[in-house]
């Protein structure tokens, strides 16, 4: 879970960039830069409970 | 030559702000060391004057090569046909700066300005590791975020950077904004604070087997609450020199920063006081203090653009911000952060990145600023996080970040330096017998 949530960072963030490069129109532009921010805080969720689930293992 | 020139007036009043700055520094410095234990406390001021030292060599090695300015070299590719400028090209040692540098006198303050940021972004991380994180650790994390990754998000924001360019290159508004580094400085060290918790765990004793957190407070409420006020002065040099030189703010505005300064602050701390009476019954004075450092943080990229009445919104929202992010980040995500540094650095610091986007005023040219706003905070969360987390597992791979059980039950005083902080007032033998 920890490697997909540090995989998923960049990835959103990427898909912001996109956004911004490939598309002219404000409307999908905002829609697609919200989309990787929403990739980004599903991978920022996934990182943390990764943190907490290893301490619970006891790691 | 840099983008933005200073007049003489200008570059007088910067000097003057910069000698504030590092009060800054030194105030987050006092609250760290009051929120941890007593007999961490020499350790936490070492540790802070070790940042500051090698992030200033480090800075001066190649921080502000890679950094660079608006203006100045600088590798750039080429994305669609729009020039993204990725990273500071000068050279190393301060190259270019001491030679002939009477013709660029500003240009000595960009680095003068990058040497005590690289310092203050440098410190936030220590209130997150505290009790818990080696010194030869600290020197060495700091040595790569000094080297390279402060620089490089100062280099896209104020360097002329592909961040910095949004509005140019896509019509965003006019670029990313961010007078007085809530991103290059307080985010970025606020998401390494975040990276070290990960990496050095909670501290013993702080979560229980089936992680129940447990309150550690802080040894000295008035260490905490004295570093709070020393911070505000630091902070407006720091905003009020940020703005002159990156933002090409006029001088006759810095009395409207000084007051929104303030007011963001203000607004915090009431925010946080109050909350903390209703849930807790009392007002928190740790928490206040947390909140009045992340009102500073949030100020710091609106505080040139905005109203003193939206400075104070966006205060007392960060506030709200602290508090709640404080409690969610130690209850539900067991990340274990003894001077709420991620709370009200990174969290604040990200907020007022959003609140220039949602509250600036521009005479021309703000359509479009807060999806460049927005962009800044994804640069942040989706590439400095990770990078920095790389960087840092590497080291702990190869250096061990964390201190041996031996010197945390000892306290770090005694383990790392031979010697306590309070060595004739031993108050508080419980917690070295523990």
């Amino acid at each position: 879970m920890r490697i997909a949530g540090f995989l998923l960072l960049p990835a959103g963030w990427i898909l912001a960039l996109a956004a911004i490069v490939l598309l002219a129109a404000p409307g999908p532009r905002a829609v697609f830069l919200l989309a990787g921010l929403g990739v980004e805080i599903l991978g920022l969720v996934m990182v943390a409970r990764s943190h907490v689930t290893s301490k619970e293992d006891g790691a | 030559m840099p983008d933005v020139h200073l007049s003489e007036i200008q570059m007088a009043l910067c000097i003057v702000f910069l000698l504030l700055a590092p009060l800054a520094g030194a105030g987050l410095a006092v609250i760290n060391a009051g929120l941890g234990r007593s007999r961490n406390a020499a350790h936490s001021m070492m540790a802070a004057l070790c940042v500051v030292s090698v992030a200033a060599c480090i800075y001066f090695v190649c921080g502000r090569a890679f950094q660079g300015y608006a203006g100045g070299p600088a590798h750039v590719v080429s994305i669609g046909n729009k020039p993204w400028n990725w990273i500071g090209a000068e050279p190393w040692f301060f190259g270019g700066l001491t030679k002939d540098s009477t013709s660029v006198p500003s240009l000595l303050l960009f680095a003068w300005f990058g040497v005590v940021a690289a310092g203050l972004a440098g410190i936030i991380p220590l209130g997150s590791g505290a009790d818990r994180w080696r010194l030869a650790a600290v020197c060495a994390s700091t040595a790569v975020l000094a080297g390279l990754t402060f620089p490089l998000f100062v280099h896209w924001t104020w360097g002329g950077g592909f961040l910095a360019q949004l509005g140019v290159n896509y019509g965003l508004g006019r670029g990313y904004l961010d007078a007085g580094g809530a991103g290059p400085i307080h985010a970025v060290g606020g998401l390494t604070a975040l990276v070290i918790t990960w990496i050095v765990g909670p501290r013993r004793g702080k979560y229980t087997s089936d992680g129940m957190p447990m309150a550690i407070p802080g040894h000295n409420a008035v260490l905490v609450l004295f570093g709070c006020m020393v911070t505000f002065a630091g902070w407006l040099g720091l905003n009020a020199a940020g703005a002159m030189l990156f933002a090409g703010i006029d001088a006759g505005r810095v009395p409207l920063m000084a007051v929104n300064t303030l007011l963001s602050a203000s607004g915090a701390a009431l925010a946080t006081a109050a909350i903390t009476r209703v849930r807790f019954g009392k007002p928190d004075a740790s928490l206040t203090a947390n909140g009045w450092v992340g009102g500073l943080v949030a100020s710091s990229a609106a505080c040139a653009f905005v109203t003193p009445a939206e400075v104070l919104i966006v205060g007392l929202a960060a506030g709200g911000l602290a508090t709640f992010s404080v409690e969610i980040l130690d209850l539900r995500l067991e990340v274990d952060d003894p001077g709420g540094s991620i709370s009200a650095h990174a969290v604040c610091g990200l907020w007022g990145i959003l609140a220039v986007g949602l509250f600036g005023r521009f005479e021309a040219g703000g359509s479009g600023q807060l999806l460049a706003q927005t962009l800044g905070i994804a640069t942040l969360v989706g590439f400095v996080l990770p990078f920095t987390y790389a960087l840092n597992w590497l080291l702990h791979r190869f250096l061990g970040q964390r201190v041996a059980g031996e010197g945390e039950h000892q306290g770090m005083d005694l383990y790392e330096l031979g010697a306590g902080a309070y060595p004739e007032f031993m108050t508080h033998t419980d917690e070295f017998m523990r």
